[in-house]
């Protein structure tokens, strides 16, 4: 599928599974991040991904399997590997009763670093952060995008050679989330690694160099995001809603689509021969019609299904 | 990476006991200078409301009782001895002070950290272990008790309660007094789903530790609370601690001061095992 990476991996999971009770969370789940890499998890609620990311971090114990980082394995040596992590968790734990300068500082000492040399990085870490102006300014007095980036700053404290991003841009705003890829991606132009866990399908295509699809704890797709798109889905996408379009998908419209969903009122016609469709579509004046190219969005319905999960 | 683990086929793992043996580095340092940090900001209204209420105690019941009682009778090493009841009442006063204010910050003020604020999952995603966190939270703990106590013990040789050079030997026993009062509530801190657990812990624990021979002497309960009463924390730390304040050797030292040692053992193996648990999913 992908070709084989130049250097051996940063990171590597092998075979990981993980059980709670009946149910297996993950399974057999393989995989590898390359140096300079973004590697992005997609999935639904309750696919598995922070349970990876929990025990990628050691904080949690798999049942089977193995996770090696940077020559050093995991559980056995935790605490070295996370010598070289950078970690944004979904729920911020910035401490309340710090200043962004403070909690900065704080951090950095439990990487076994010295005062002097956490104060030195501060200012360079706070303007990465946009939050220079805000270095006395407690997490309280910050918007939801400050305290991200703060987060952000806090896991590059140790310059750590991989990040592990939760859902870093979840609940923010336009604005927000795209200096935090305009960040995410000056990282990486810096030669650090992303593991990155996202609801966010432009997110994953604008910053993952590969993408995993994990859905009931299994990998169900990877790929680059452009290749998993031309090799699941046909180029175009025609969405039509309004009165009666729900009938089209057994019309004699359907001849011009290799597929056809319905959801709900609309109707999504995947083709390799749109001319032909909306040439057929202009019969139909009182629809309103949407033609754009496949996404990541289509791929991942595809792949996943379009039903609302339990815990979601 | 060695040639074995990438061959050879998915171990599968047995996840290490909770029961392990505690593994605590000096990586728990920086968490402890996290938390007296906080602290720092907020040191004088909290050290106002720690000594306030224990003075007040001692000046109401010492002073106003004091008249009551007179003199109370002490069993020592030479037959029993008169003393003040406000140097009685102090003595042990200042060891249930070491305990309430290591209680409350290894309850409270820990539970906040770990689940309401999540600090220490943030810890966590460092390379620091959660042995070394709750190592770190117990003895935060145990030294804002010895912080409390060493103000309270700077009043009452204000006010001339007593001047015994000996107290300079209660003041590490009072520590450990709030090393073995820290351990046992975070035992209760691991189990709590929420602030209302801890009601539990203060009226079935804390409250027998009125037992304690702090504001009367044990000698007049019945022997059977007496026996129970021998093998309380805060008994043991009594029995240490009132000599010291007339000015004399305390007897049995030794197994008081083991008595408080096994406390902090057990306790401290036990608070770490079921934090342990708690954070394992």
């Amino acid at each position: 599928m992908t070709p084989p990476a130049p250097l051996p991996p940063l990171f590597e999971v092998r075979n990981l599974s993980k059980r709670y009770g009946d149910s297996e969370v993950v399974s057999d789940l393989s995989f590898a991040i390359a140096p300079g890499e973004c590697l992005g998890v997609i999935g639904p609620n309750g696919a598995g991904k922070t349970t990876t990311i929990r025990m990628c971090l050691g904080l949690s114990v798999p049942d089977a399997g193995s996770i090696h980082a940077m020559g050093l394995r995991m559980q056995r040596d935790a605490l070295a590997i996370k010598d070289q992590l950078g970690v944004v968790t979904q729920m911020d734990t910035l401490d309340p009763d710090f200043n962004c300068a403070e909690n900065l500082l704080v951090y950095g000492r439990y990487f076994g670093m010295k005062d002097r040399e956490i104060r030195a990085r501060i200012p360079a870490l706070l303007e990465f952060a946009s939050l220079t102006h805000k270095a006395g300014a407690k997490p309280g007095e910050l918007s939801g995008g400050m305290k991200r980036r703060l987060s952000l700053a806090r896991a590059l404290v140790n310059d750590p050679r991989l990040l592990l991003l939760d859902e870093p841009t979840t609940g923010l705003d336009p604005q927000a989330r795209h200096l935090m890829w305009e960040r995410l991606q000056l990282l990486l132009q810096q030669g650090k690694s992303i593991l990155l866990t996202t609801h966010f399908m432009d997110e994953a295509e604008r910053l993952c160099s590969r993408l995993l699809v994990l859905d009931h704890g299994r990998k169900i797709a990877e790929g680059r995001p452009r290749d998993l798109i031309a090799q699941h889905l046909e180029p175009d996408v025609v969405e039509v809603y309004g009165p009666g379009a729900a009938a089209l998908a057994h019309g004699v419209l359907r001849q011009h689509a290799a597929r056809v969903e319905v959801s709900g009122e609309t109707v999504f016609f995947y083709t390799h021969n749109c001319a032909s469709l909306m040439a057929g579509l202009q019969a139909c004046p009182q629809l309103r019609t949407l033609h754009r190219p496949a996404n990541l969005e289509d791929l991942f319905l595809k792949l996943t299904g379009r039903q609302i999960r339990e815990d979601a | 990476m060695p040639e074995d683990t990438l061959l050879s086929p998915a171990p599968v793992l047995a996840a290490p006991s909770v029961w392990r043996a505690p593994a605590v580095t000096l990586r728990f340092w920086p968490v402890f200078l996290r938390n007296l940090l906080v602290w720092r900001k907020l040191a004088i209204p909290s050290l106002v409301g720690n000594i306030a209420e224990p003075l007040m105690w001692l000046v109401a019941f010492g002073y106003g009782m004091g008249a009551l009682v007179g003199e109370i009778r002490v069993a020592g090493p030479t037959g029993s001895v008169a003393v003040p009841y406000i140097l009685f009442l102090a003595s042990g006063s200042i060891c249930m002070s070491a305990m309430q204010a290591a209680t409350f910050e290894a309850l409270y003020s820990a539970f906040s950290r770990m689940h309401v604020q999540k600090t220490w999952d943030g810890i966590m995603n460092a390379p620091v272990s959660l042995d070394d966190i709750v190592f770190a939270e117990m003895v935060w703990a145990a030294f804002k008790s010895l912080f409390t106590v060493t103000a309270i013990l700077g009043v009452m040789l204000a006010l001339g309660i007593s001047h015994s050079p000996k107290l300079l030997v209660a003041w590490p026993i009072l520590f450990g007094v709030g090393v073995a009062f820290s351990c046992i509530a975070l035992i209760f801190n691991a189990l709590a789903r929420g602030y209302d657990f801890f009601t539990y812990y203060f009226t079935l624990f804390l409250t027998p530790m009125f037992l304690s021979g702090i504001f009367f002497p044990l000698e007049q309960l019945p022997v059977v609370v007496r026996v129970i009463a021998g093998w309380l924390p805060l008994a043991n730390a009594v029995e240490m601690v009132r000599p010291l304040f007339m000015d004399q050797w305390p007897e049995h030292f030794l197994r008081h001061a083991l008595v408080l040692v096994a406390y902090v053992g057990v306790a401290f193996w036990v608070a770490l095992a079921l934090t342990r648990r708690r954070f394992r999913q």
